[in-house]
């Protein structure tokens, strides 16, 4: 009886300590996240300080004078994310209606997808390499014949990079959200006569709507993160642009080119303080993102 | 299963930590500008090769180099921008500025038939400022009358990063120029009025050798080792002057401070290339900092006492001007001066 | 009339079929041009002396990049210690607690965690341990990168977890095996392949990323197992040598380029392997 005892108290012991374990280490990323923000905050604090809100409205970022604005960074972040966003949904709703409808089985839905996840699965670097080598001439070319300055490398580049690396993530978005709409809708219409197109239309687009958005605030989200291809080819110029050939940099770029060498501490926490700007909108854009497929996927 | 894995995470860390005792005196690290980049690769693999300590060397611009020195995560900075007040007075301890040689700053530029061109300061200055914007501006033909410049628009490239080069060929303009002072001002990271910018010496070569009609700044090997032209500038005593090893020796040969932290841009010297600069390993004077040994210390002494002298040799086929016996003098001086809890590491 | 406009919804419902078969196919052909491109330009370097040697100074031709192939080796299972073991008990843990207010906030921070672009994360690990340690080091890329590699092994342990049936715990526990017994001995392994593949797809991610390692693992020339020093890495190689004016750099890059991709290649075709082979229906 005895021993019996002490068994089952040793098991409990264990399953204590067990339970006790995995709970802590679900508090630990809990730690760890707000580690990152309690970090990121402390560090850009010097900077938050002496600009206050007029870091987001100065255009100047002079490392000499110790004068810094974000203005450049947000402008040129917003104007190639939403001009990837912009080109690659034309590439990715096609496919996720092809593989959420058309073909969501057998072999050619097989081919499209590994071909997909494999651009998913090409390194930022190696996409940046690239750009570099093959597609800037081709701008430039273009940019002789509009009679623009030939950089080959700016927005447009770095746009045209950045939407070929987002397809894959918003097109599989778009796949899942399509695919959450629900047969029974679906086949009403068709047994009304409606075609293809007109079920498309009419039908799965409307209700997918809200998880489309979803999609494109997500992809934005990855856009705006995305540093390597970036900064190998949007020429690296802490001006506002002017136009789509400009060359810019975006918020990642800049901390990617300035961070190893920023000599005095307004100067680093100037650079953290975009990375803390960086960290909360791309938070924002993807809980918010989720959030809708999430109400989605429990409304259906 | 689980039990394997155990043994095989135990066994990474031992062998993980078990290189630091052996390993940890025989390594610099070192990290800055891409200026001397060439001559730094060169004369590390030498020194491995030779004594089997490896000097690990990142460039990654002046700017990166102080911050890393200052931040103590390097035993070493690479720099050809002189630390400014602010700077020094965050580093906490006396930096001493080792000249290495002396390199130029050319003007290298992208155009059809890559004919040889001659630039004048207010010239070069009125570029970079985006005040002329074509290539067959009437300014850049007077004085080139021998070349047919076309009509292309001038892109200028420039850095992207924390750079010495940038620093020696803006003090040069901030010496030439009252406007480029006056807008723009001196440093390694500035407020470019135009153009696009490159990461390292490598990235702004590499941008004006693919972009028609572009313009920018790099190390005299930089264009010399791709093939780049670059243009003849006219000095302070009037003459147009092509950098190499000899003009660039000539601007050297100049009153030298104690410390070594002068600037050579502007020389007077009559046939002196006039936008050249010397190149610094920075180190701090009194080493016993972050734990570090004095042992890895007087590596780190060996090693700037061999790249000032054996070493030299190499500096002249890349053509960087080696220290002359002056600057030789006083850089003996300086080494001596650096110290392990106060006594000097090398007699 | 009716069939007229019936002809039309007909005509207008092929040709939206042909434009989306069309727009989807172009879609892929970056991929291919891509992949020609490093092939056609890297094959020409990959040879015994490119995966053995150690890259040559500045201008001087040759060399390889044995360092950066062991480096990313190194990497990876520095960023695998550190987040396969926690990143499997939370897992598990998401999974046995599934609707909790703890098991909410976590399965959030997660997700967050996965959306934070690399760059910061590499911030992060400057901060957290470049300037602690007094120095750039293989532990601060590779602890950068399992940042990133937690989130993804978190989710795909509570995915795969979730869809075994309960009855398998409840049976379990009826036999009297303990607890923790049976979360390790008897669900785990259930979900194994599942878990292999989040490993997979981890390493995958991680192995290419370049912004994480540029204040942390920092590079270097030569060969380093001490994880108290900086090391080099192959998409570092890419980045640096991709950005410079030497064609030998740009061969080199081509041929790292290459390897990185094969690697990547051979990663994905092994999930998909295990997912066939080992994935347990219920």
């Amino acid at each position: 009886m005895n021993m019996q005892a002490e068994h089952f108290s040793k098991v409990a012991n264990s399953e204590n300590f067990f339970r006790k374990l995995l709970s802590l280490a679900g508090v630990f990323i809990i730690v760890i996240l707000l580690a990152i923000l309690f970090t990121l905050f402390i560090s850009s604090f010097p900077a938050i300080r002496t600009f206050g809100i007029y870091f987001f409205s100065g255009s100047t970022w002079d490392p000499v004078r110790s004068e810094f604005g974000a203005l450049p960074f947000l402008m040129g972040t917003l104007a190639t994310s939403l001009l990837a966003l912009a080109i690659s949904i034309i590439f990715s709703l096609p496919i996720s209606i092809f593989l959420g409808e058309y073909f969501t089985q057998g072999g050619k839905a097989t081919f499209i997808k590994s071909m997909i996840e494999l651009l998913a699965g090409v390194p930022s670097v190696i996409y940046g390499f690239w750009g570099l080598f093959v597609m800037a001439p081709l701008v430039r070319k273009l940019e002789l014949s509009l009679g623009v300055a030939p950089l080959g490398v700016g927005i447009f580049t770095a746009s045209l990079i950045l939407a070929i690396m987002i397809i894959p993530y918003s097109a599989s978005l778009a796949r899942e959200v399509i695919s959450l709409v629900p047969a029974d809708l679906k086949e009403a219409a068709y047994s009304l006569g409606a075609t293809r197109l007109e079920v498309i239309q009419k039908v799965i687009l409307p209700y997918a709507k809200s998880g489309i958005i979803a999609g494109i605030l997500l992809s934005l989200g990855r856009a705006l993160g995305e540093t390597m291809a970036v900064t190998m080819v949007i020429g690296n110029r802490n001006s506002i642009p002017n136009s789509i050939f400009s060359p810019a940099n975006t918020l990642a770029s800049i901390i990617a080119n300035e961070f190893t060498e920023a000599t005095d501490s307004i100067y680093l926490a100037s650079l953290v303080e975009l990375a803390l700007v960086l960290f909360l909108v791309t938070t924002f854009l993807n809980t918010l993102g989720k959030w809708i497929i999430h109400r989605m996927a429990v409304n259906r | 299963m689980q039990k394997t894995f155990k043994i095989i995470t135990i066994l990474f860390i031992l062998l993980g930590f078990g290189q630091i005792g052996l390993t940890a005196e025989k390594e610099l690290l070192g990290a800055g500008a891409t200026f001397p980049y060439p001559l730094y690769s060169k004369m590390f693999d030498v020194y491995q090769k030779e004594f089997g300590v490896k000097v690990n060397y990142q460039a990654i611009g002046s700017g990166g180099g102080i911050r890393q020195l200052i931040n103590k995560t390097v035993d070493f900075g690479g720099s050809d921008a002189i630390m400014s007040e602010k700077d020094q007075a965050e580093a906490g301890g006396p930096i001493l500025h080792i000249p290495i040689c002396a390199g130029a700053v050319v003007i290298t530029y992208n155009l059809p038939g890559s004919p040889q061109l001659k630039f004048t300061p207010d010239i070069i200055g009125d570029i970079f400022l985006g005040k002329i914007k074509k290539w067959n501006d009437r300014r850049l033909q007077e004085i080139n009358p021998g070349t047919n410049l076309p009509d292309m628009n001038i892109t200028v490239v420039h850095r992207s990063d924390g750079s010495g080069t940038t620093f020696i060929f803006s003090d040069y303009l901030s010496k030439v120029s009252n406007e480029w002072r006056g807008q723009v001002g001196k440093g390694t990271s500035l407020k470019w009025p135009t153009g696009i910018g490159g990461k390292g010496n490598p990235g702004v070569a590499g941008l004006v050798q693919q972009t028609p009609g572009s313009i920018g700044y790099v190390e005299l090997i930089y264009a010399l080792q791709n093939k780049m032209p670059y243009g003849m500038v006219k000095n302070k005593k009037g003459n147009y002057i092509q950098a190499n090893l000899k003009s660039t020796t000539l601007a050297a040969n100049t009153a030298l401070p104690d410390d070594m932290k002068v600037s050579l841009t502007d020389t007077d010297s009559p046939d002196g290339y006039p936008i050249s600069g010397f190149t610094w390993l920075l180190v701090f004077q009194e080493q016993d900092y972050a734990r570090k040994s004095k042992e890895k210390a007087k590596e780190l002494v060996k090693l700037l006492w061999w790249m000032t002298h054996e070493g030299q040799v190499h500096a002249e086929p890349l053509h960087y001007a080696p220290l002359s016996p002056k600057a030789a003098e006083k850089t003996e001086k300086l080494i001596k001066s650096i110290s392990y809890k106060g006594s000097s590491l090398i007699q | 009339m009716e069939s007229y406009s019936v002809k039309r919804r007909i005509f207008y419902d092929k040709l939206f079929k042909a434009i989306i078969v069309f727009l989807t196919f172009c879609s892929i052909l970056p991929l291919f041009f891509i992949l020609f491109f490093i092939t056609s330009k890297g094959i020409s370097m990959i040879n015994w002396d490119f995966l053995t040697q150690l890259p040559k100074p500045v201008g001087e031709w040759g060399g390889g990049i044995s360092n950066a192939l062991i480096g990313t080796f190194l990497l990876v299972i520095i960023a695998s210690i550190f987040s396969i073991p926690i990143g499997i008990l939370t897992g598990i843990f998401l999974s046995e607690y599934r609707n909790g207010q703890l098991a909410y906030l976590t399965r959030l921070c997660t997700e967050i965690l996965q959306g934070i672009p690399s760059i910061v994360i590499g911030i992060i690990a400057y901060i957290w341990l470049v300037i602690p340690l007094g120095s750039f080091s293989a532990l601060s890329g590779g602890i950068a990168l399992g940042l990133m590699m937690l989130p993804v092994i978190i989710m795909a342990t509570e995915e795969t977890l979730k869809l075994i049936p309960d009855s398998l715990r409840e049976a379990s526990l009826a036999l009297g095996v303990s607890y923790p017994r049976t979360v390790l001995k008897v669900i785990l392994p259930a979900g194994f392949s599942g878990i292999i593949t989040g490993i997979l797809l981890g390493t995958a991610r991680i192995a290419g990323e370049t912004a994480p390692l540029l204040f942390t693992a920092f590079g270097s020339p030569y060969m380093n197992y001490n994880i108290l020093k900086p090391i080099n890495s192959l998409p570092l190689v890419i980045f640096n040598y991709a950005s410079s004016p030497y064609p030998e750099w740009h061969k080199l890059a081509w041929g790292a380029s290459l390897v990185l991709i094969i690697l990547t290649l051979i990663l994905n075709l092994f999930t998909k392997l295990v997912t066939k082979k080992w994935k347990i229906q219920f």
